[in-house]
């Protein structure tokens, strides 16, 4: 058996991580937190698109420039993202994001 | 003095993670890809899960920045070394810095520092572990086609494909990140005569 000659074990690595992304997408409280799950999720992506890329023959470049753009996407993902948590902060004072009920009310 | 011995405890802890997958798999008759393979996702799965349940957020970054870098090492695994350099760069230099800055932004003594968690914590856990056993079924019962050897990609023959076949993605992206920089400045912009 050789592990890192198979495409399966690069895909089931992304399959974990992008599950562990998602239970901190779900289960934090902090809103950057929740971001940095985000994070881990694309990074689990990103993963597989690589891996897809090394193991297919079809997609031996294509893979990498996906990788690529997703990288530069998730940066300006990161950018926005974290200057909308920075002003909501300066308006309610908190981070968490079950406090966030202005449009509840 | 405090901050080289929590680096000396992660630096053991890191090993202790990663000595056992690199002594069964160098003395069972892998190769070493096989060994560092192993011990770099092993790396990446116990910082991804330090991030997503550790209680003092600046230390979530730090791991955060632990998972990238091993998920870099893994790209190099995999033959990409490109995608694994700019990981690097993008991820722990730049990403990773501006998440730690805005977690010191958005840092308060008064706010709870004890729950961490949502109420619904407990399913999120039970969904996402059914979520991987699915996920690790179905790439297990699904055949890829003609996989081949993996093949570590020249940067010459990327950067080829890059600038000749798809170079208007590559403008265009750098169009996206004007825009995200105006619209993060715009957004973050401290309003002078609001009511505070």
């Amino acid at each position: 058996m050789n592990l890192a000659n198979t495409l399966d074990a690069y895909l089931v690595l992304a399959g974990a991580l992008f599950c562990i992304g998602a239970f901190g997408f779900l289960a934090r409280r902090n809103a950057i937190s929740m971001l940095m799950s985000i994070e881990l999720m694309l990074n689990a992506v990103n993963l597989s698109i690589v891996a897809f890329g090394a193991f297919i023959p079809g997609l031996r470049t294509t893979g990498s420039i996906i990788a690529l753009m997703v990288i530069a996407v998730a940066a300006a993902e990161a950018t926005v993202g974290l200057a909308i948590v920075v002003a909501i902060y300066r308006n309610r004072k908190t981070p968490l994001v079950d406090e966030y009920d202005a449009m509840r009310r | 003095m405090r901050a080289w011995l929590y680096l000396l405890a992660f630096a053991v802890a890191a090993g202790i993670v990663t000595t056992p997958a690199l002594l069964i798999f160098v003395f069972g008759g892998h190769s070493v890809d096989d060994a560092l393979f192993v011990a770099l996702a092993t790396l990446m799965l116990v910082s991804a899960l330090a991030v997503v349940s550790m209680r003092d957020i600046i230390r979530c970054g730090l791991a955060m920045i632990v998972c990238f870098l091993s998920l870099a090492g893994i790209y190099v695994i995999v033959g990409s070394p490109l995608v694994a350099a700019a990981q690097v760069i993008v991820y722990i230099g730049a990403i990773s810095v501006l998440i730690l800055f805005a977690i010191m932004l958005t840092q308060s003594k008064a706010a709870p520092a004890k729950l961490v968690f949502q109420t619904q914590a407990a399913p999120a856990a039970v969904a996402a572990i059914i979520l991987v056993v699915l996920i690790t079924l179905g790439i297990s019962a699904t055949d890829w086609g003609e996989v081949s050897v993996r093949v570590r990609l020249g940067t010459d023959t990327l950067a080829r494909a890059f600038f000749r076949d798809d170079v208007l993605p590559f403008e265009v992206v750098s169009v996206l990140l004007l825009a995200a920089v105006v619209g993060g400045v715009f957004i973050a912009k401290r309003e002078k005569d609001a009511p505070s």
